[in-house]
């Protein structure tokens, strides 16, 4: 165990990944925010106007980072409850509670600029298309996990209840994306393949995965602000919270 | 194995038989919402028969979700839900055992009065034939999911709305095959691939959700 160049398991308890999380965040919000300009850039001043959408097609450099954001946290979000429920790590909960609000604020920002995009492009701010929909469940089912952490007091519990909600939600997540090949309906087909080739300009191709790389770097940021609070928060009663808030006090 | 389910099931008949009046007030409720529909809608016969599949749903849906808090509440009150955790037989069973008297107790009944209530819908013969069988196939399920969000929110303050948070998201899928195979019958589609896929979510939700019923449980008595 010693002579691996981590030891992983050290970083499984608040009192250490607290100052490491402490650390990672500026360069997460570094990466989120050199990605984010470099995509801006490309996106709205290098791409060139879509001949059939005009400039209205550029919202979906928000909104397509957004929507794989709000599924691909839910998928991490899963993920820290079956670890959690696996090896009841405390940290595994605290992860898991403080990705929701971001994942939850991603779907709300999917549905959001899908409603502009939708407004010029079908006519339409809404339909009840399949992906719509389940994008929408996706937002519920992220609320319902909020709103279930919410309500319990004992965090131990909440942590728990929680993620076997989470796992149980999770079986949405291949809804939400078959769900374009199941029922054959308004929204357009996933533009982007890793089989063949993207049938969207290289260019606007690269805008897009720069900007979802920023989307996920912003994530990761503010999930680990959230879960650094959360763990001063849960655990106040110790000494190494007291120490922590002593030496950020005395700066 | 056989003998624990029956065993739960037929305890919480005869738990559920003594207090008929929570039974029928499900039912009342699911006759009441879907009353309400043509009085807030108008009566046209045209539109009522258009709706009738995804309101006796919803109702149904609706009146489940109201009866799921008495799956577990009133044994954890009087500490009978720790002795079944306590018990040596798995506690994924009892679960389905009280899944099953769940719903003998409020998705059978709701399943044979919808076609009443279809009726009032003007719907024909074919669909409420239909409408009868895919609530008899999709309310297992609806029971099966259910208990998950009840045992999650066993003991909790505002656990009532918490559960529909919960559970109502979950429940879409048995909603759209569910009315989505009686309005294939109304358009003369054939409602068998609705069916057969609720037939599948039924199946899962009967079998696997108790697994995580029960894990919850745990969680919520620990």
């Amino acid at each position: 165990m010693n002579n691996r160049l981590i030891n992983w398991f050290k970083y499984a308890s608040p009192q250490s990944f607290y100052p490491l999380a402490g650390k990672m965040i500026p360069w997460f919000v570094a990466l989120a925010t050199v990605f984010g300009l470099a995509g801006l850039w490309l996106g709205m001043v290098v791409a060139p106007t879509d001949f059939q959408q005009g400039e209205g097609y550029r919202i979906i450099f928000i909104h397509v980072p957004a929507s794989w954001m709000s599924m691909f946290i839910y998928l991490v979000m899963a993920f820290w409850a079956a670890l959690g429920l696996a090896y009841n790590t405390r940290l595994s909960g605290m992860m898991a509670q403080a990705l929701a609000p971001t994942g939850a604020l991603m779907a709300f920002l999917s549905l959001w600029t899908g409603a502009l995009w939708g407004k010029p492009m079908w006519g339409t701010w809404w339909v009840w298309d399949a992906r719509l929909t389940s994008e929408l469940i996706l937002l519920f089912l992220y609320i319902g996990f909020i709103a279930l952490q919410a309500s319990i007091d004992d965090p131990r519990r909440a942590d728990k209840a929680g993620a076997v909600l989470a796992l149980v939600g999770v079986v949405n997540i291949p809804i939400i994306y078959f769900s374009v090949k199941w029922w054959n309906t308004l929204h357009q087909g996933s533009s982007v393949s890793l089989t063949k080739s993207p049938s969207m300009a290289i260019l606007m191709l690269w805008a897009m995965l720069l900007m979802a790389l920023s989307f996920w770097m912003y994530s990761i940021a503010v999930a680990l602000y959230r879960a650094r609070t959360i763990m001063l928060e849960r655990e106040r009663g110790t000494e190494w919270v007291r120490e922590v808030l002593q030496q950020e006090g005395a700066k | 194995m056989i003998g624990m389910i029956v065993a739960i099931t037929a305890r919480d008949l005869k738990l559920a038989m003594r207090r008929q009046a929570d039974i029928v007030s499900v039912l009342f409720f699911f006759i009441i919402v879907a009353s309400l529909f043509p009085l807030g809608i108008g009566p046209e016969p045209q539109l009522l028969k258009k709706l009738a599949p995804g309101v006796l749903w919803v109702g149904a849906l609706l009146a489940t979700m109201l009866s799921l808090p008495r799956l577990f509440a009133d044994d954890y009150r009087d500490g009978t839900l720790e002795q079944l955790v306590l018990a040596p037989q798995p506690l994924g069973l009892t679960v389905i055992g009280k899944v099953i008297a769940h719903w003998l107790v409020s998705g059978l009944p709701l399943a044979l009065l919808a076609p009443v209530l279809g009726i009032q819908f003007d719907l024909e013969m074919d669909a409420l034939f239909i409408l009868t069988v895919s609530l008899l196939i999709g309310t297992p399920a609806l029971s099966g999911i259910g208990a998950i969000g009840a045992a999650l929110t066993l003991g909790l303050r505002g656990g009532g709305v918490l559960v529909s948070l919960l559970v109502l998201p979950l429940y879409i899928p048995v909603l759209i095959f569910g009315a989505g195979a009686v309005d294939a019958t109304v358009t003369g589609m054939g409602a068998e691939a609705h069916l057969s896929i609720l037939g599948a979510l039924a199946i899962a939700g009967v079998f696997f959700a108790p697994w995580a019923t029960a894990a919850a449980l745990r969680i919520s008595l620990e």
